[in-house]
């Protein structure tokens, strides 16, 4: 099996998709010849020509109003938002319109497509190419809000995305996209949406986390097990719809739980995690719920070595939770 | 430095409904078609009106003025083709055949409307005879959506066009700039139909946008812009057959404004007699699109006070019995709430769902029928 | 109909047509600062390259266009920018020690170190804070363009943009209220001919980037970006349209990015290296310097001993902010509201306590009294 990046995987996964389905293009600013600015989508034009890869004018909001066009006439878009920060001109497109034309329409319409869209920090690309919106999504009745953390996941999860029936915003960790490398099968598969995968397995304390703050939490989980703390660290990898019940299992197993997200913390992913733990399993929880996030500010530049949650900051939440 | 000036629009029906050395390519059908959907709107817009006023639906939008737009545009498309319309054409689906009980399906928000009561009156999506691409209300967004639908029309090598339509403020909205820019780069095989119809709701055109006029905005994107008498089936009909065929050909798409006049408030809702002038209405009132018509067919033998009554009575029958239906069809259920949300109900709608059933059965709501979530 | 393009000096440097009456200290101090622009920009690249600062996104190539229509701006008028108008920044007042700090995004730096290099601000010289999201700035500048007419004051607003900002919500919402308002502004487009990798040709259907204004019924004019003194008198024209009352214009200048869009750019991927040749021989530096030589304005030789003393002003500078101190940690959270909330204390405080539990802290980094 080869070892790839998780970009690489991403490459992959279009590239088995585009060949196994005629009806799936991709487009976005400068996913063309310049292959992406990560290099996403680099040799997709050259392989699937023109037609089906290719650059368009600056404005996101035609990307993925164009894209619930082709996706309503038969197509299967899957659209590249440069940056996460950059989204928000599309926001009317994706909240008002994907997200809700099969429920406005009776499914006589439905808008299956995808949008990638690389976020968070970890490269100093300071306010705006650095944030963490997901919990704006999240919010959104009607779409998929699928984090991959691994290579294996990133295809699996592309390919599961691609072929879902609902717009899926697929957000890739920039942080990992060179240094989350792993084995990651040739051809065609699929991992499940709406299922958590187990990282490592503990009884002292529950470790929730996604995307680039996986390779965070494992080391801070491991740091933890050299002082006894045993972690069950979660990577919930669809944040919306979530895998509830392998949340609540989860944080049951240890009553202990910290969350970890590089999103500010207020209205946080978070909050909905830790509000499912209050609502359903507060009886089995030895402790108070901790959450780790970036701070309620924007992205910092010079500091953002500061603002990202880090392992000394987790680990110091495990060892709390574990005192507790 | 100088700014471009719009030219005049183009018309084809004269004074006294003579069309002069105009060539008229719709058959005697097709015409009588076209007028007897006109008064199916008119009817259409009376009715619903009365039933606003009563309290039995809740909103609804004025045709009045704008008919030959609607009309005079669709009958120069196939049922094949792609329609993205705006909130105000009902005209576009009658005459393709839609029914007007499905229409007040949506407008009584019942369990037959296709969107089971979730939109807003008006707000219409339809796939059969022609596919009416669901309306949503923030304006302009369904612009880029046709310019996509388009790029999967050209993908596969049909020769299918998508018709956009949206009023003079929806030449502001991002939908309408990237719509444009796109369509230019891809030569999208899509029709731009601005109905400026004079007012988005109470901002009138000319403070809309400092340019004369709108179709000269096609410029800014390399889509030729043609300006068109709105109250003028004919003309509206020829303008779009010509954009229809430029863009079959594989030539792009067109820019076309279509100079109109909204006789009506915005909607059931508005009040436009605190801000349209009484005069520029009656003057507009003297250039009714539907009298307009009227006097073309009367000077082609084709009309008749007779011939009137007849089909007016035929489209209020239409559309009383239509109300009627809509009206005693079931409300949507509960669950319809929680369908169509994704393809397959997640764990956490289901939960949702139950809970909504188990409270309403507790609570002895028998809409919510019998307790038991059925997803 | 396709605008003309307005050329005052052709690519020999020789004058085609009537020249404003810059005089020789304007159009040397011109020449000068366009110099700046590129001794600075090799600087930067070299920092970059060394791996001493993150990001460049140089104006090689572009500095007639730039340099020239600002020159043409005064000193109470405003400059909203993209990213390659540091150089005009420097120009109007923009000390070279903060445009420096701003680069190494150091503790000197006037935003703290929160953007990213390369995104300028200088208040003095009314030269608002930029965002890396493209076309943003240009709605901004027709809202502070609307406050100064308000208020009567004799101010323009200049706002510059590239090809690709065209397609942008911001360009379009801008322009629009620009002219239904007319409001003292000037959008200024500099067509370099690529938005990253996109050509402008791929941007917009368009014939022309000046069509654009017809869609807003805004006057345009298009001129030879190459020509600093084209660019000068072609801007004045519009500056003074609008600081006369009689409304805003869209002035586009065709130019060409000689380099990549940013130093994370490999331009090579998607143009043809003749296209650059091409643009290359067609220097706004050399024009300019021809010119003003056969002016009598420069002589032989002098443009080394400038180059020379830009150079020593320029490594001066980098070494002074090689030595910033370290950035203070409380500028985490401040400036997000103008007073620091609680709930930021309190995120802070716990943040500290780690930091210095781990040594990282410096005086002065402590927490905050709550």
């Amino acid at each position: 099996m080869p070892t790839l990046t998780l970009i690489q995987a991403v490459n992959d996964g279009l590239k088995v998709s585009m060949r196994q389905d005629e009806s799936v293009l991709v487009f976005g600013e400068d996913v063309g010849p310049k292959g992406g600015v990560f290099l996403a989508t680099e040799g997709l034009t050259a392989e699937f020509g023109k037609a089906r890869c290719f650059d368009t004018p600056l404005s996101e909001d035609g990307i993925i109003g164009t894209a619930i066009g082709m996706a309503a006439n038969g197509l299967r878009p899957v659209c590249e938002i440069q940056f996460q920060d950059f989204i928000f001109p599309a926001f009317d497109q994706i909240v008002s319109e994907a997200a809700k034309l099969r429920y406005r329409s009776g499914g006589q319409y439905t808008a299956p497509m995808v949008i990638r869209t690389p976020y968070g920090g970890g490269i100093r690309g300071g306010l705006y190419h650095s944030q963490s919106g997901e919990a704006y999504f999240a919010h959104t009745a009607g779409l998929k809000v699928v984090i991959p953390s691994t290579a294996y996941d990133a295809k699996g999860l592309l390919l599961a995305a691609i072929e879902d029936p609902d717009p899926v915003l697929f957000m890739e960790p920039k942080a990992l996209y060179r240094h989350e490398k792993g084995e990651v099968p040739e051809g065609h598969y699929t991992v499940d949406l709406s299922t958590l995968r187990t990282v490592r397995e503990g009884d002292n304390v529950t470790v929730f986390c996604y995307g680039s703050m996986v390779p965070v939490v494992e080391k801070a989980a491991a740091k933890a097990a050299e002082q006894g703390i045993q972690c069950e660290v979660v990577d919930l990898r669809t944040l919306l719809p979530l895998d509830e019940q392998g949340v609540l299992d989860a944080a049951r197993k240890t009553g202990r739980c910290v969350i970890v997200h590089e999103a500010p913390r207020f209205c946080g992913y978070g909050a909905e995690i830790s509000a499912m733990i209050a609502e359903n399993i507060i009886e089995y929880m030895e402790a108070p719920v901790r959450r780790v996030t970036g701070f309620d500010t924007p992205f910092p530049n010079t500091l953002e070595h500061h603002y990202l949650p880090d392992e000394r900051r987790v680990l110091d939440a495990i060892e709390e939770v574990a005192r507790y | 430095m100088q700014i471009e000036t719009a030219p005049e629009p183009f018309s084809v029906i004269g004074a006294n409904g003579d069309v002069g050395g105009h060539k008229v390519t719709l058959s005697d059908e097709e015409l009588i078609q076209c007028y007897r959907t006109m008064l199916t709107v008119r009817a259409f817009d009376d009715v619903c009106m009365k039933l606003q006023r009563s309290g039995r639906i809740g909103f609804s939008v004025p045709n009045k003025g704008v008919e030959a737009c609607q009309v005079g545009a669709a009958s120069a498309l196939r049922q094949s083709d792609f329609f993205f319309p705006s909130y105000r054409d009902f005209g576009m689906a009658l005459y393709h055949g839609v029914h007007p009980v499905e229409m007040m399906h949506n407008m009584f928000g019942n369990n037959l409307d296709a969107a089971r009561g979730r939109q807003m009156p008006v707000h219409f999506s339809f796939t059969d005879p022609i596919k009416y691409f669901s309306i949503s209300s923030p304006i302009g967004t369904h612009l880029p959506q046709a310019v996509g639908a388009a790029y999967a029309h050209q993908m596969r090598g049909e020769d299918n066009v998508t018709l956009a339509s949206f009023g003079d403020g929806g030449t502001s909205s991002l939908g309408f700039h990237s719509a444009l820019n796109f369509a230019g780069v891809w030569k999208s095989p899509v029709i731009f139909l601005c109905q400026n119809n004079g007012w988005a709701i109470s901002c009138p055109s000319d403070e809309q946008t400092a340019s004369d006029g709108f179709a000269i905005k096609g410029a800014a994107y390399g889509v030729p812009g043609v300006t068109v008498d709105g109250n003028d089936v004919l003309a509206m009909h020829q303008a779009v057959s010509e954009a229809a065929d430029r863009a079959r050909r594989g030539e792009g798409p067109t820019l076309i404004e279509a100079v109109t006049y909204r006789m009506g408030g915005h909607s059931t809702s508005d009040d436009p007699s605190k801000y349209v002038p009484k005069e520029t209405l009656e003057e507009w009132a003297e250039k009714d699109p539907v009298k307009r018509f009227r006097e073309f067919l009367t000077v082609r033998g084709m009309w008749t006070e007779e011939l009137e009554s007849e089909w007016s009575a035929a489209a209020y029958e239409q559309v009383n019995s239509g109300a009627k239906e809509a009206e005693s069809t079931e409300g949507p259920r509960l669950e319809t709430i929680f369908s169509d949300v994704y393809a397959e109900l997640p764990q956490h709608l289901r939960r949702q769902g139950e809970a909504a059933f188990d409270l309403a059965k507790r609570k002895g709501d028998a809409d919510a029928g019998g307790g038991a979530f059925p997803l | 109909m396709v605008p003309q393009v307005i050329q005052l000096i052709d690519e020999s440097g020789s004058a085609v047509s009537q020249l404003p009456d810059l005089g020789k200290d304007r159009l040397r101090a011109m020449f000068i600062s366009m110099l700046r622009v590129r001794i600075v920009d090799g600087r930067m690249l070299t920092l970059q390259r060394a791996g001493r600062i993150g990001f460049v996104g140089t104006s090689t190539g572009m500095e007639g266009a730039q340099i020239g229509s600002a020159a043409a701006l005064k000193a109470q008028d405003w400059l909203w920018s993209g990213l390659r108008e540091g150089g005009a920044a420097v120009m109007r007042g923009l000390p070279l020690a903060e445009y420096v700090a701003q680069m190494y995004c150091n503790a000197n730096d006037t935003a703290k170190g929160r953007q990213m290099c390369n995104h300028f601000q200088h208040k003095g010289s009314n030269y608002p804070s930029w965002s890396s999201v493209i076309g943003t700035q240009i709605p901004h500048a027709v809202g502070a363009a609307y406050a100064s007419k308000m208020r009567g004051e004799d101010v323009v607003h200049s706002v510059y943009f590239g090809d690709g900002a065209t397609s942008s919500n911001g360009f379009h919402s801008g322009m629009n209220q620009a002219a239904v308002w007319k409001v003292p502004a000037v959008f200024v487009c500099v067509n370099n001919g690529w938005a990253i990798s996109v050509s402008a040709k791929a941007q917009t259907a368009a014939e022309t980037y000046a069509h654009k204004a017809s869609a807003y019924g805004m006057p345009a004019a298009r001129v030879d970006g190459n020509d600093a003194v084209a660019c000068y008198a072609t801007m004045q024209a519009a500056v003074e349209r609008a600081r006369k009352g009689d409304g805003p214009s869209l002035v586009v200048l065709e130019t060409y990015r000689i380099m990549g869009h940013s130093s994370s750019d490999d331009p090579s991927k998607y143009r043809d290296e003749d296209e650059v040749a091409g643009w290359i021989a067609k220097d706004p530096i050399q024009r300019l310097e021809q010119y003003l030589t056969s002016q009598g304005f420069l002589a032989e030789g002098e443009r080394e001993k400038i180059e020379a003393e830009l150079l020593a002003e320029i490594d001066t500078v980098i070494h002074e902010q090689e030595a910033a101190a370290p950035m203070a940690l409380k500028t985490l959270v401040e400036d997000v509201y103008a007073t620091v909330p609680g709930h930021l204390k309190r995120q802070y405080n716990d943040f500290i306590e780690v930091a210095e539990r781990h040594g990282d802290a410096q005086p002065g980094d402590g927490a905050f009294p709550l």
